[in-house]
């Protein structure tokens, strides 16, 4: 694999992973190109096409596409079921992933892709063994967490503190009810997975 | 419990962030960032040392907005110093940020390095997975540098985790892509192809990856992981869909591990072992019968997984191209997924298909879904897939659905995508021309196309529309006739208009006899273009008038007049200007004569391979490679023919490009150097000076009249008894001394091609007896001197049957085996015999040995009855390149390093017989200077030696 991009519908990159030695501005152009073709594209189309001299596969769970770019020889199909597969890692790990997620923990998203792939070539596709390593590194700092945070009131979208710093406390909430749990942004926080009836 | 609550801490980043998303502006997102910029830089400046975590905090936000996409240049440094903190979390975020945002900064190389080497000794294996992710994401010749030699250690090491393992062998793929020259095979290759045994899946999944690309690379130091990876393939497919576990994915059993081990199978050539053989045939069978059991699952994930595999396995299969019931069960299951619901599996099913078409094996089995695919073609709803079916319809065109596929992409066309129409019109130039039977549809064909898609048909389709009409003196008054009326229409191509002029100014006179096409008539037609067209347009035009004007003495009044005008005559542009000038002078000072010699009809053209495929394969679509590989067979062909065309090498050089030069005039030349001068022209455009050789075209005709002949003569003239073999029949016999596959016989009826094998003292040969015609040949029957299989009686018109041949070399020999066909075409008896081309060097082992053995054993051999020596001119140009292939080609070892004197060759071989093993070496002098080889063969027995020398006398 070359690289792997997720966008929004609205054409806002949301993650990107580069397998091969890319300079910054090409990877923009890329990006731009790529994201024009992609979106472009209507739903019943099929999910492969031919670009540049690569072949891209892609797939659009709820709002967010994710799109990768493959070498001629490789197999489309299976392509597709990494991306499946991720998109499967993402939802066990933040329970239910929305698009808000990944951009709040994008480098979750990444540490989870880097289990996932490496170099562009599958690691590991057994679903435990990915999630038990980042679980992993999670618990080498859940003790220092929870000395001093709690569970947002929605349970979902991230800790926050209720301990003594009052003024941190109310922005982190404001943020959480405006832009996660009234869902009143553009980007979908409905779960990919329901989307496609896999939850 | 939501396991993201886990690991978020920094509720700076989240509150950063969602300002961010805030923002109702470009302007004031600049602004938020520029102060977090401001903000931070301040506190990494400042006097109080931060603690890991804000550290942390404001190395991630750091990421971020280089994420967002701007430019970040500082706080390399802390991230740095987190690499080396023992909180794991930091250690990560560090890495993160490095792995995205590393620079060459060779100073800042050098800490990471550092911290990564820490770590990789660190035994924690987690730390050791973080850095060889950070090793793999970087993947720098810095880093391949310091650490190319350690991550094998690690890959290979007994005590070393799973998970580390699996690490290792990816980064190492990594670092081995970006600099191979630094990964070092050694002890550790071996024990790496043993991952594929390993009990944890996840290993043999990475491992996997990394041997694929280590074995297309050193196919031999590999090998071994053929039976490996089959072993492992037959367990998995053979397992039951929750064997595996959490490998299972949807029901099917690890599909990725499967995809693999089926992509590493195919860098290697079918195994050689017959149990490990069987083994995988019966695996790829599975997987066929699976596609065909009812789906465990209606989730679409559990059937791509399917498919992956089942595609993966077909790829395979037409990588071994040897199994024909494979080959064809392959093709009935892509021919079903072709009308499958699913967009995605069609559009496989026709990429995939194509590259079965170009099999022999299956071409035919593929034309039987044309119906299927030219609806694709007219149905599809996404471009992309239609491209396949366009492709598909390319690759698996021939003779008899040519008309048919041609029609089909013609009126496709006329509605198709602008993104494709280019290579669709060069598909339908190259396919009109190749299988033009008659050359009055080839003219209609391009003419249409012309029409249809004039902006797409590009300066190569009609340059050779113009080649070949000027070749063929049977098209040319139809071709005439067909541009005039095209011409009628009132709005037409400028490159109608370019083939126009240039055909009527050539050929106009063949149609001038009717009042409705008089030279006056042909002229204003012309003419009435003229102010429509660019310039290289009018120069042709202006060309084409004085061609007129000596077809047609009556218009030169006109024309004269034409060229008389100031817009002529005083154009601005000065090639127009020159060419009015000189035309006039021309036509008013020659006499008819002269007139006649300057502008007399073109010469033919050298032929050469058409630019339009040189075209199509620089675009190197799927269906241009298949296009190539049946343009080499045809050439091969021609070889055998003894037609040898003298342009096919020079080809893809040279495309003409300036209109003027087609025509040969492109100034006026001196009267007297008049056509000569349109000779050397031709040279400079062509490269190549050859006389007008035959057509492609040419034995079509030849084998209409001659099977008419055929058809008439009494069939008790030929005898029923074996043939006499063949004039040529050695001479065939001699181009298979040093390849193995090819074209051996091929007259206007039949082609027969070669496949062969040979390993040891065995060989097996598929001979591939073609029907050109489209006639059935009956009573089909073949015989060898020694026992052969018999084969199917009836060939069919167009068809093709295969015969097998084993062979097994009991003792050393010199005449190849004598083969018989007879066969009735058209109530004829034909009776032909070849020799077959088996030859004795076919059973040769290669021997690698040193200097010092090799000229021990040459001096053992050193009875004068054991040496044959031969002294001979250079047929072929001395290529050392060539020469090399060719004797590798002999089945000998090529010895580096042995000969004192470089340019001379030295072989070792054995040849295995059933009876004794007999050693041969070979020494083959070049001298350039005198074009002359002088050729020495020792073997330990005499008859060999001598005919090795005879045979290989011919090869250079």
């Amino acid at each position: 694999m070359r690289f792997m991009l997720l966008f929004s519908r609205q054409g806002k990159l949301r993650l990107q992973k580069w397998y091969t030695a890319t300079a910054e501005r090409d990877k923009k152009k890329m990006v731009r190109e790529l994201m024009q073709v992609v979106l472009a594209r209507k739903p019943k189309m099929c999910s492969f096409l031919e670009w540049r001299d690569l072949k891209i596969v892609y797939k659009r769970y709820a709002s967010l596409y994710f799109c990768c770019a493959v070498e001629e020889q490789d197999n489309e199909l299976i392509t597709l079921e990494v991306i499946h597969r991720f998109v499967e890692l993402l939802d066990k790990y933040f329970g239910s992933v929305c698009e808000l997620d990944i951009i709040f923990n994008f480098e979750k998203a990444y540490f989870i892709l880097d289990e996932f792939l490496m170099g562009g070539e599958i690691q590991d596709t057994s679903k435990k063994s990915v999630l038990k390593a980042i679980e992993q590194a999670d618990l080498l700092q859940e003790v220092r967490v929870c000395d001093s945070l709690n569970w947002c009131p929605c349970a979902v979208h991230f800790s926050m503190p209720t301990t003594n710093k009052c003024e941190r406390v109310s922005s982190v909430i404001c943020v959480c009810l405006s832009s996660a749990c009234l869902s009143q942004e553009d980007e979908s926080p409905r779960s990919v997975l329901e989307e496609m009836g896999l939850a | 419990m939501p396991a993201v609550s886990k690991g978020d801490g920094m509720r700076g980043l989240a509150v950063f962030i969602s300002d961010i998303r805030n923002c109702k502006s470009k302007e004031a997102e600049i602004k938020r960032i520029n102060k977090e910029l401001a903000n931070i830089r301040s506190k990494f400046k400042g006097d109080k040392a931060l603690d890991g975590y804000s550290k942390k905090k404001y190395v991630c936000k750091l990421l971020f907005i280089f994420l967002l996409g701007h430019d970040i240049d500082f706080g390399h440094m802390e991230a740095v110093n987190l690499l080396s903190s023992n909180k794991y979390t930091e250690k990560q975020i560090g890495y993160l940020f490095i792995s995205v945002l590393v620079n060459s900064n060779s100073e800042l190389i050098r800490l990471i390095n550092n911290a990564i080497k820490n770590d990789l000794s660190s035994r924690n294996p987690t730390f050791m997975c973080l850095a060889l992710h950070c090793i793999a994401n970087v993947g720098s010749r810095e880093m391949a540098e310091a650490f190319a030699g350690e991550i094998p250690r690690i890959l290979v090491a007994g005590d070393t985790m799973d998970s580390v393992k699996q690490s290792a062998a990816l980064c190492l793929l990594r670092l081995y892509k970006t600099s191979p020259d630094l990964v070092l095979m050694g002890e550790w290759t071996s024990r790496v192809v043993h991952l594929l045994n390993d009990q944890h899946m996840g290993v043999v999944t990475a491992a996997i990856s990394l041997i694929t690309c280590l074995s297309q690379k050193n196919p031999d130091e590999f090998k071994t992981c053929v039976s490996l990876a089959v072993s492992r393939l037959s367990r998995i497919v053979s397992s039951a869909s929750t064997d595996l576990q959490d490998y299972t994915y949807y029901f099917v059993p690890a599909p990725w591990l499967s995809c693999k081990l089926l992509r590493l199978l195919q860098c290697y050539p079918p195994p050689e072992d017959g149990a490990v053989k069987g083994r995988l045939v019966e695996c790829l069978e599975t997987i066929l019968n699976k596609a065909q059991e009812p789906p465990k699952s209606k989730k679409v994930q559990h059937s791509n997984a399917k498919n992956a595999i089942l595609f993966e396995a077909i790829a395979l299969i037409i990588h071994y191209d040897s199994e024909p019931n494979l080959l064809v069960r392959a093709c009935n299951q892509l021919g079903q997924f072709l009308q499958h619901r699913e967009t995605n599996l069609r559009y496989l099913a026709l990429e995939s298909m194509c590259t079965l078409a170009s099999s022999e094996f299956s071409h035919e089995a593929v034309k039987t879904h044309i119906e299927t695919v030219i609806n694709a073609l007219k149905t599809e709803r996404d471009v992309s897939v239609r491209q396949r079916a366009a492709d598909l319809l390319y690759a698996m065109c021939d003779r008899s659905n040519a008309k048919q596929i041609v029609a089909e992409m013609l009126s496709y066309l006329e509605t198709a995508d602008y993104s494709i129409r280019e290579e669709m019109v060069l598909k339908v130039a190259i396919l009109a021309e190749k299988y033009a039977v008659d050359y009055s549809w080839y003219v209609d064909t391009i003419l249409n196309l012309i029409r249809i898609a004039g902006d797409y048909v590009s300066e190569e389709v009609w340059y050779r529309v113009i080649q070949i009409v000027i070749n063929r003196d049977d098209v040319q008054g139809y071709a005439a006739k067909t541009v005039f009326e095209a011409l009628q229409a009132p709005a037409c191509h400028e490159n109608m208009v370019k083939v126009g002029g240039y055909i009527l100014g050539e050929f106009g006179n063949l149609i001038a006899g009717d009042p409705r096409s008089s030279p006056l008539v042909q002229f204003n037609l012309l003419h009435s273009k003229f102010h429509l067209c660019s310039v290289p347009t009018r120069a042709l035009l202006l060309s084409a008038y004085i061609k007129f004007i000596n077809l047609f003495p009556e218009t030169k009044s006109t024309i004269q007049e034409v060229l008389r005008c100031d817009s002529q005559i005083r154009n601005s542009d000065v090639e127009l200007q020159q060419r009015a000038v000189e035309y006039l002078k021309l036509s008013s000072i020659a006499s008819t004569d002269v007139l006649a010699t300057v502008l007399e009809e073109m010469p033919p053209f050298p032929e050469r391979e058409s630019s339009i495929l040189a075209k199509l394969k620089k675009k190197k679509g799927p269906g241009a490679v298949s296009a190539g590989e049946l343009e080499e067979g045809k050439r091969e062909g021609g070889e055998v023919n003894g037609a040898e065309r003298p342009g096919d090498n020079a080809a893809i050089a040279s495309t003409p490009s300036p209109s003027a030069d087609l025509l040969g005039l492109r100034s006026a030349a001196p009267v007297s150097a008049a056509p000569v001068s349109a000779g050397s022209l031709l040279v400079d455009v062509f490269s190549e000076a050859g006389p007008a050789a035959s057509t492609a075209g040419v034995n079509d005709d030849g084998f209409l009249s001659c099977s008419s002949a055929l058809s008439s003569a009494p069939p008790s003239v030929v005898s029923e008894d074996p043939a006499p073999p063949l004039p040529e029949s050695d001479e065939l016999l001699n181009k298979f001394v040093c390849k193995n596959n090819g074209v051996l016989f091929e007259n206007q009826l039949l082609q027969i091609g070669i496949k062969s094998e040979y390993r040891q003292n065995l060989g097996r040969m598929y001979l591939f007896y073609g029907n050109k015609t489209s006639v059935q040949f009956v009573s089909f029957s073949t015989t060898l001197n020694v026992q052969l299989k018999p084969v199917d009686p009836l060939v069919e018109g167009g068809a093709q049957v295969q015969q097998v041949i084993n062979i097994e070399c009991l003792s050393d020999f010199s005449d190849a085996p004598l083969l018989n066909i007879k066969f009735r075409y058209g109530g004829a008896l034909q009776n032909l015999s070849l020799k077959l081309p088996v030859t004795i060097n076919k059973f040769f082992q290669p021997t690698e040995m040193s200097s010092h053995d090799f000229f021990q054993r040459w001096k053992q051999l050193s009875q004068p009855q054991q040496e044959a020596q031969k002294i001979f001119k250079a047929n072929h140009p001395m290529d050392t390149e060539v020469l090399k292939a060719k004797l590798l080609g002999l089945g000998t070892a090529l010895l580096d390093n042995v000969d004192p004197n470089p340019e001379n060759f030295v072989c070792a071989g054995v040849i295995q017989t059933k009876a004794q093993q007999i050693g041969c070496l070979l020494r083959l002098e070049p001298n350039a200077q005198a074009q002359m080889y002088r050729l020495t063969l020792r073997s330990s027995k005499d008859t060999v030696a001598k005919r090795l020398c005879e045979l290989l006398s011919e090869q250079f």
